[in-house]
């Protein structure tokens, strides 16, 4: 099983070094993690540490393809709050 | 009859020097010992009256970040914005130091280096520090600075000090973990995710441990803050009293910037900035225990130039690649025209410090009958300390108080506040309406020209323009203009209690 990078990556670099296994690179429109290389961090941590740092909701998925961090995980924004704002700010 | 007065930095009693040319950043900073000011005089963010005359970059090296601040948004790039931890492209050091040389080869006033984010830099300790060395060797003559949230700092404290950084910034916007848990969702510590109170514990600890390694060494700490009503507003003054007992030299405190636009926490949850007079008298508060900054431009990661002004489309990485600078002679140059900046300041220094003050106004009027009121006056200038720029260029204006014993700098407004976007992303208000709002309870601007519809506009907003002092020294206009209206009997004080007026 393997973690995946998706769109909405920032490329912040954060996760890159964390990595114990070297498996995220570089890479455009965003960083990847090579599946073949990811081992999720067992046995050398007890969270995976790319999804530990990321600070941008849903763009980390586990080996389900499932979000490590939802949103509202990190920010605490409720996920309908920004939607709300962003018509709110149209219709000015 | 007139008397001379020659002004006295440290004697007179609440009123003290009435010159930001007096000492580095003005009297505030006339208790910091001579090599402290020494180190400081030529720096902008630090010094009040330095941040006329000396320009400032930053280069974006540190992308990545190890804590979440409830005002920040690490998604946003918007080159419209200017405020903290936003850029419009992340440098690797090699490019970072290419531009540096470009910059400081193109605008000989810059003499400071920092490296500002747009993450937090000594989360990037390799990128980050990378670059101050290759800058402490190839131009020798830039002061460097990093500023930091800390959570990191004690751990670098030796490395940052190979390096020659003479100034370190950290933010601590409080010394209480239950306050710090309302700003700060989480850090990443010890590999793992942090929340709630035990994230902010680790945080202030490491924040407090690193200040006290920095002092330890000699290293100036500057304190920055960010004023939050309702969640650390009262909270600031214990800040405030703390850093300074642990060395900390100077503390600014930041009104928040938190727009719902922004994509912040704060910004879409409806917390509300600190208003100008909040903030005012917040740092009145705090100054009693500490040296306070006033003029900070909360500037953007990427910024380049004056404080307050942002040169950076002119030195994209595009339009570097091909320049090749000899920096033996650029730093050259640099010397001549720091040696003439500092010819300027100490004659405005020599002539602001001899203020003409009638007699009749010190023996007679005073006991009296009351003191007059004071005033705010806001300046549009382009540096240099004088009243030199056209009131419809002026992106912000300088905000002065001027009163019975003295004329101190107050702050800065924005016209276009932290966002410069046409029309479609603004709210149609137009910039001279915008302008006026944000002068409210000034009752005069200075500036080198004005037209006639904004003259006009101005004076029936009750402000009145003054375009009589350009290319004068500011504060002696302000205190002139501030005689002139004292003698037509416009200060007389209106009754009640009279109140310290803020910007």
């Amino acid at each position: 099983m393997a973690y995946k990078i998706i769109e909405g990556c920032v490329n912040c670099w954060a996760c890159l070094p964390l990595c114990p296994s070297e498996a995220i690179r570089e890479a455009l429109p965003h960083f990847m993690i090579d599946a073949r290389a990811c081992t999720e961090c067992e046995g050398d941590f007890a969270d995976p540490q790319c999804a530990s740092i990321c600070p941008i909701e849903g763009v980390i998925l586990d080996g389900l393809g499932v979000p490590v961090n939802p949103p509202g995980s990190l920010t605490g924004i409720p996920p309908d709050r920004w939607a709300e704002i962003r018509t709110q700010i149209q219709a000015r | 009859m007139e008397l001379k007065v020659i002004a006295d930095a440290a004697g007179a009693p609440g009123g003290g020097c009435t010159s930001s040319g007096c000492g580095a950043g003005g009297e505030k900073l006339a208790h910091l010992p001579e090599a402290i000011r020494a180190k400081i005089n030529n720096h902008p963010c630090f010094s009040e009256d330095a941040h006329h005359h000396y320009a400032r970059m930053h280069v974006a090296v540190a992308p990545a970040c190890n804590i979440q601040c409830h005002y920040c948004n690490r998604k946003y790039d918007c080159s419209n914005e200017s405020r903290p931890g936003v850029v419009s492209e992340v440098l690797t050091p090699d490019q970072a130091v290419k531009k540096v040389i470009a910059v400081a080869a193109a605008i000989p006033q810059m003499t400071v280096l920092g490296i500002a984010g747009p993450g937090d830099p000594l989360a990037n300790p390799q990128r980050t520090l990378e670059t101050f060395r290759q800058l402490s060797e190839k131009a020798p003559d830039i002061k460097l600075c990093v500023s930091t949230n800390g959570l990191a700092l004690p751990g670098l404290v030796d490395e940052i000090c190979k390096h020659n950084i003479e100034h370190v910034t950290i933010t601590i916007n409080c010394v209480d973990p239950d306050v710090g848990a309302k700003i700060y969702p989480w850090i990443f510590w010890n590999n793992r995710r942090v929340t709630g109170r035990k994230a902010a514990e680790i945080l202030i600890a490491q924040q407090q441990k690193g200040l006290e390694m920095l002092v330890a060494r000699g290293v100036l700490v500057k304190v920055n803050s960010v004023l939050i009503p309702g969640v650390n507003a009262e909270h600031l003054k214990e800040v405030s009293r703390v850093v300074k007992a642990k060395g900390a030299f100077l503390h600014n405190v930041m009104p928040l910037i938190a727009e719902p636009e922004h994509g912040t926490f704060y910004g879409l949850m409806g917390q509300r900035g600190p208003t100008n007079e909040e903030l005012s008298a917040l740092q009145d508060a705090c100054a009693g225990d500490m040296a306070m900054m006033r003029h900070c431009r909360q500037c953007r990661a990427d910024a380049v130039g004056m404080l307050g002004e942002d040169r950076g489309d002119e030195f994209t990485l595009d339009k570097i690649a091909e320049q090749e600078v000899d920096y033996a002679a650029a730093m050259a140059r640099r010397a001549e025209v720091h040696a003439a900046i500092e010819a300027s300041r100490t004659a405005q220094r020599n002539q602001s410090s001899e203020t003409f003050v009638s007699i009749a106004s010190l023996t007679r009027r005073r006991p009296a009958r009351p003191e007059p009121r004071p005033v705010l006056m806001a300046v549009a200038t382009t540096g240099g300390g004088l009243i030199n720029q056209h009131f419809g260029h002026a992106r912000e204006f300088l905000v002065y108080e001027a009163s019975a014993s003295d004329v101190r700098f107050i702050g800065h407004r924005k016209v276009d506040l932290y966002c410069s976007g046409d029309e479609t992303c603004g709210d149609g208000e137009s910039v001279l309406a915008k302008t006026i709002r944000v002068l409210d309870g000034c009752e005069v601007v200075l500036c080198s020209r004005i037209g006639y519809e904004p003259w006009g506009q101005l004076e029936a907003a009750g402000i009145a323009p003054n375009g009589e002092h350009a290319m004068e020294p500011i504060e002696d206009a302000v205190a002139a203009v501030y005689r002139e209206m004292e003698a037509a009997g416009l200060l007389e004080r209106s009754g009640g209690t009279a109140q310290r007026m803020s910007a």
